[in-house]
């Protein structure tokens, strides 16, 4: 028999225990206070700025130019950017001293020259979760992981009408269950660790920097 | 850099090593520090009652109903992993684990392996296993790797390097990282730390993984981390080989969620973590990175004999948050290593007897004072003080003695001397003739009153019976006599 099969037939041989009614997940959430939009961006960027990430907020034709500011601010000289149109936005926004890279084959063709010579990498958002201050990237086909992990400087966007309350609003609004890109990431700040006497220090793998461009239609948070 | 082999620790051992630890202020001191720092964290994050009861009832009836479908949970995950290209391996002992995923780099000619956090890799001892074979195997997580650097074992779950002060680790850079000068500066620290870490992520082969829940609906595996090396190690190199006990998973994508919220507030203080990430499988056509194969290795190593007993299941309950041990008197005094067991702490009190049997971790259930601060602060209300005082039992209980569901070690503490003590002290009391009878030999001859009283005289007087009893003095003050 194999291990597989030995495992179940244990399990499946267990004292059976009291009935179980399924969780009622849903019930939970339903019952919470559901913010106004304004104070979802606010407690959104409260969040964020909490946990030291650089938000700015920026109208749908300006945002670009902002972003573009801060990067040059940090010194950023190499961008590598995805396919899709807000990337296509951002580069043609960017003065010359930033060079762009476009993330558009495979990584081994690449891999060390990502690592070494790339200050930063640019991911827009799909959803941002008010609740816990975190921005969704749905990373896979024209947005690699790599690109929101190994650059130094990680720049993210977020439009304000895909704020969530929470993971739970976000999950079922947006319907995540029924369609699993290969690796779904949530991110609330720069990379961090606390793991040397509980000292909170930054940049321990990942990014060290978080900036996060919220492109709205008039707020102010 | 070897790992240690795996120690369980003896009874004999458990408690030499408890003095040790005891003795030792600097190692007190770290950990008392500690506690507070991640008790006050903790609280921050749950401010009000209400909502936190109502989420531990939630993440309660989550994880026992994972439980309660656990073998067809388990089928419904590895054929979604399968279909989303996944490679799913079945391991009974912490043996197979280990031969499974050095047959996956033998077979993928890998040398390198880089690895995120991973407590059942620390169970089964795969750095151990795999250097002995040839292949490297570095820790990524920042106090992982420092515990590996001072070939060391985790002393924490979530916080392994916890017992060591920023002055250790300063040293033990300087000592063993080539170039590095001694400096207690934090951000220094980690950016060594960081700067030699991204070589090898670049390098390795192989990427070793935890899984925090594992999401059988959708074939998705949760990993929970701050530092990004999780997301490194399961992303740069070519093979991800992701390892978790078979009780990791739940059902539905919705039923992780209030998981996702208890566990960071529980164990760190956060509202979340820098990164939840979730993968659901190897790099698809049209995908620039990701690892090109991607494993599953289930682990059960003693898990299906928890399960096997209704009561005994609650501590497959556990989503490895840690309040457990942060709120434990216990282990604030002894700290991690004096228990010896991959898993400390109270969730290690009642997990390791099935890790390990009952004859290995005999005293373990007994180091407790039954308090019930873990259950308090468990996310998901696991009884554990009742769960050790089942373990006690079961260690008393007759090795012979035929249960429905006998546990590996059952027995281990049963003592004859002890057993005939308690039939004669039962025997006694069920007469009153007999109570009677002792109470006139007790009295009479209490001169006779041993000097040495096993522990009792270590550090106070002997115990000697009273001139008279209270069923004597009560009689002679009915009959309106006074006492003695």
């Amino acid at each position: 028999m194999s291990a597989r099969d030995r495992i179940l037939a244990r399990l499946r041989a267990a004292e059976p225990g009291a009935p179980v009614a399924p969780p009622d997940v849903a019930g939970y959430y339903a019952q919470r206070p559901r913010p106004t939009p304004a104070e979802r961006l606010n407690q959104l960027c409260v969040r964020l700025r909490a946990s030291r990430v650089d938000v700015k907020l920026a109208g749908p034709h300006d945002w670009a130019p902002v972003a573009a500011g801060a990067l040059q601010q940090r010194g950023v000289r190499r961008l590598a950017l995805g396919t899709c149109a807000r990337a296509a936005t951002l580069a043609a926004a960017l003065p010359d001293t930033v060079d762009t890279v476009c993330f558009d084959g495979a990584i081994e063709g690449w891999k060390r020259e990502l690592f070494e010579t790339v200050d930063a990498g640019f991911t827009p958002a799909s959803a941002g979760i008010a609740a816990t201050g975190a921005l969704l990237l749905n990373h896979g086909g024209a947005l690699p992981r790599t690109l929101s992990l190994v650059p130094p400087v990680s720049l993210v966007c977020i439009d304000a009408r895909d704020l969530y309350d929470d993971l739970h609003h976000a999950a079922s609004a947006q319907r995540w269950a029924d369609d699993m890109p290969t690796n779904r990431v949530l991110v609330s700040s720069p990379s961090r660790t606390a793991d040397i006497q509980q000292t909170l220090a930054y940049g321990a793998h990942g990014p060290r920097e978080l900036i996060v461009l919220v492109i709205t239609d008039g707020e102010t948070a | 850099m070897s790992a240690q082999p795996l120690h369980f620790v003896s009874p004999a051992q458990f408690r030499g090593r408890v003095s040790e630890a005891l003795a030792d202020d600097g190692l007190r001191d770290n950990f008392r520090s500690a506690m507070h720092f991640l008790r006050d964290k903790r609280a921050s994050q749950f401010p009000d009652p209400v909502e936190t009861e109502a989420l531990r009832d939630l993440g309660e009836a989550v994880r026992k109903h994972a439980l309660a479908h656990l073998p067809a949970l388990l089928e419904k995950l590895e054929a979604n992993l399968q279909a989303r290209g996944v490679e799913v391996h079945w391991a009974d002992t912490p043996d197979e684990a280990c031969a499974i995923i050095h047959r996956i780099a033998t077979e993928a000619g890998a040398r390198r392996v880089i690895k995120g956090k991973s407590m059942v890799s620390e169970e089964v001892e795969l750095n151990h296993y795999l250097e002995a074979r040839g292949v490297e195997c570095l820790e990524s997580d920042m106090g992982e790797y420092i515990v590996q650097l001072a070939g060391e074992r985790p002393s924490h779950i979530v916080m392994p390097a916890i017992h060591k002060t920023k002055q250790d680790i300063a040293r033990l850079f300087e000592q063993k990282i080539p170039g590095v000068g001694y400096t207690e500066d934090v951000d220094a620290l980690i950016h060594t730390g960081r700067q030699v870490l991204r070589e090898r992520f670049m390098q390795a082969d192989i990427g070793i993984s935890g899984v925090n829940f594992a999401i059988a609906e959708t074939g998705t595996l949760w990993l929970v981390e701050n530092e990004g090396n999780g997301r490194l190690s399961t992303t740069v190199p070519d093979i991800h080989i992701a390892m978790m006990g078979i009780e990791k998973v739940v059902d539905t994508l919705e039923h992780a969620l209030p998981l996702a919220s208890l566990l960071p507030r529980s164990a760190t203080g956060q509202a979340a973590t820098t990164y939840f990430n979730l993968i659901s499988g190897p790099r698809r056509p049209g995908d620039q990175d990701g690892p090109r194969r991607m494993h599953l290795v289930l682990l059960d190593n003693g898990r299906s004999q928890a399960y096997a007993d209704a009561q005994l299941r609650a501590t497959l309950q556990c989503i490895r948050c840690g309040a457990c041990m942060n709120h434990c008197p216990v282990y604030a005094r002894v700290g991690g290593h004096a228990y010896g067991t991959t898993y400390p702490g109270p969730i290690g009190q009642i997990l390791s007897p099935h890790l390990l049997g009952l004859e290995a971790s005999r005293d373990l259930p007994t180091a407790s004072s039954l308090c019930g601060a873990c259950a308090e602060v468990c996310p998901v209300r696991i009884p554990i003080p009742s769960l050790l005082m089942r373990l006690r039992t079961e260690a008393n209980r007759a090795p012979g003695a035929a249960v429905a569901q006998p546990l590996a070690g059952q027995g281990a503490s049963f003592s004859l001397g002890q057993k005939l003590v308690w039939r004669f002290w039962s025997g006694i009391y069920a007469s009153p003739g007999r109570y009677r009878l002792l109470r006139w030999a007790a009295t009479r001859l209490r001169r006779l009153a041993p000097r040495s009283q096993m522990g009792w005289t270590q550090h106070r007087t002997p115990l000697v019976p009273a001139a008279r009893s209270l069923h004597d003095l009560m009689k002679a003050r009915a009959r309106g006599r006074p006492g003695v």
